[in-house]
């Protein structure tokens, strides 16, 4: 299974990835830049990412948790997602998203 | 009582800026300092706790207050929250010392041998003995990343209000949702000349009572809300004249402001503990698994900030830490004293300490 980040510095990268297993986790353990300082909880919006827009009415809707957690990062946009809120299963295979500025 | 009035009726917080005298200076009360009091008050020796946050429990409270946890021994599940609650409770009979709300600045070596911390507030505090038990580093704002915001960084945006004066007469523009956005605009609303508050959505984290006042005064017109996003500054040589903001809908547009406030939330970061001279591998300071201390006698490391083969970043291992460098951090405050190894369950002497005896 395949998922493809473009990090800030608008490199594309081809991620083996496994079902189950968060994008966050798979973006972080493959070594890109993306802080996720939470590790997984929803609880820094440290793993802020672009999803494209035609995956996004695969993914599963934004849990009020997760909206909340979205107003501290920056530019917010509709295909904004905190990755770390997202699993990889079968039909996100191929799935693309683009690492989110991030904060100092 | 509910959990919060315990934790507070426990929290004493020091007066004045000293120099405080005291056995053992712990940076950082996350629940790795906060049981690093228990096993050093075991063995006699008092503390003061220094932290960034306003009140202990570090990443538990900031980060997870209310998400539970699982593998504290004995403890089947208790959130983020009930640890620091019950850690303070098991640590009160030790009348630890918190100085919340600063940041351990300096550390230098006295004649003596004596250590003298001084915090970023101008607390003193000197001791034998330092234990480091920063975790993931203090929390400080999060920088957003607006293009060229560094140039503009202390003189026309600001992470933090230490002087409420200093907004007196000038046009603001406060950007987040939460509580720290909140609570600056409806205090510096009466004295500035003229607030903005940002949000990306029409809908706020904050305590619902702020956010009725501050719908109150965008509808008396006394401040204006825009549901939108940075996306620019404008200004030269530190002064900010403008800040431009963007909505989907709406576009681009500027609105005259000399000082931004963002509030975006909290990161960790090492900070000034980098600058100690301390010997540091990728952010984190190697210790000896035998003691938890640094390349510096004196100085120890334990929890999330330290290192060594087979560091595991858990809650359970730090307390293991404690308790090892405590034993440790007493020869050093009484080096003639006879150490007895002792159990709580059996030993009068301990259980005096703890005031069950
Ligand atoms: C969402 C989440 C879930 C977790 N779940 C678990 C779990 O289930 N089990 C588990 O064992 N662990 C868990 N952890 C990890 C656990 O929280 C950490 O291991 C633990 O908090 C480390 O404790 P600590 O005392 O070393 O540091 P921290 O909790 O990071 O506390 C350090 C404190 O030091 C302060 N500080 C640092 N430098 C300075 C300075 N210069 N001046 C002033 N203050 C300073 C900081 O502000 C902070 O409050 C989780 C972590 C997160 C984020
Ligand atoms: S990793 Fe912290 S919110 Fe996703």
């Amino acid at each position: 299974m395949i998922l493809n980040v473009t990090t800030p510095d608008g490199e594309r990268h081809e991620l083996e990835a496994l079902a189950g297993w968060r994008v966050m986790e798979v973006i972080r353990d493959w070594g890109l830049p993306i802080l996720a300082e939470c590790g997984g909880a929803c609880s820094c919006a440290t793993c802020h990412v672009y999803v494209d827009a035609e995956w996004l009415d695969r993914l599963p809707p934004r849990s009020e948790e997760e909206e909340e957690k979205l107003d501290e990062a920056f530019d917010v946009r509709d295909t904004s997602r905190l990755s770390c809120q997202i699993l990889m299963r079968d039909e996100l295979d191929g799935m693309h998203v683009t690492l989110a500025p991030m904060a100092r | 009582m509910s959990p919060d009035a315990a934790t507070a009726a426990s929290i004493a917080t020091a007066e004045g800026a000293g120099p405080h005298q005291t056995d053992v200076t712990i940076i950082g009360a996350g629940p790795c300092g906060l049981f690093a009091v228990f096993e050093l008050g075991l063995l006699d020796l008092k503390c003061h706790l220094i932290d960034i946050l306003d009140r202990p429990g570090g990443q538990c409270a900031e980060l997870y207050p209310e998400k539970p946890i699982y593998d504290i021994p004995a403890v089947p599940v208790c959130t983020g929250q009930e640890l620091t609650d019950r850690l303070m409770e098991q640590i009160a009979p030790f009348s630890p010392v918190f100085h919340l709300s600063q940041m351990a600045e300096k550390l230098e070596k006295l004649e003596d041998g004596t250590w003298r911390l001084t915090t970023d507030t101008g607390t003193v505090i000197d001791s034998k003995v330092i234990v480091i038990a920063a975790g993931g580093g203090s929390f400080v704002p999060k920088k957003p990343p607006i293009p060229g915001i560094d140039a503009y960084e202390g003189t026309s945006v600001f992470y933090a209000v230490r002087k409420m004066e200093q907004f007196r007469d000038r046009k603001l523009v406060i950007a987040g949702g939460g509580d720290s956005a909140l609570d600056w605009v409806l205090n510096l609303q009466p004295l500035a000349e003229s607030v903005t508050l940002v949000h990306r959505r029409d809908e706020f984290r904050a305590a619902p009572d702020s956010v009725n006042k501050m719908r109150a005064l965008v509808a008396e017109k006394k401040m204006t809300l825009e549901i939108a996003q940075i996306s620019g500054l404008q200004g030269e040589n530190g002064q900010l004249t403008d800040v431009v903001f963007k909505d989907k809908d709406r576009g681009e547009w500027s609105v005259p402001c000399d000082m931004l406030l963002p509030f975006y939330g909290l990161t960790m970061k090492l900070g000034p503990v980098a600058e100690f001279g301390l010997n540091l591998e990728q952010n984190l300071i190697p210790v000896d698994t035998e003691r938890f201390e640094t390349s510096t006698p004196g100085i120890f490391a334990i929890g999330d900030i330290n290192t060594y083969p087979g560091k595991l970043k858990l809650i359970l291992s730090g307390f293991h830490e404690a308790a090892l460098m405590s034993q440790a951090a007493v020869r050093i405050v009484y080096p003639d004293r006879k150490i007895r190894f002792q159990y709580t369950t059996s030993s009068t002497d301990l259980q005096n300490k703890l005031g069950v005896a």
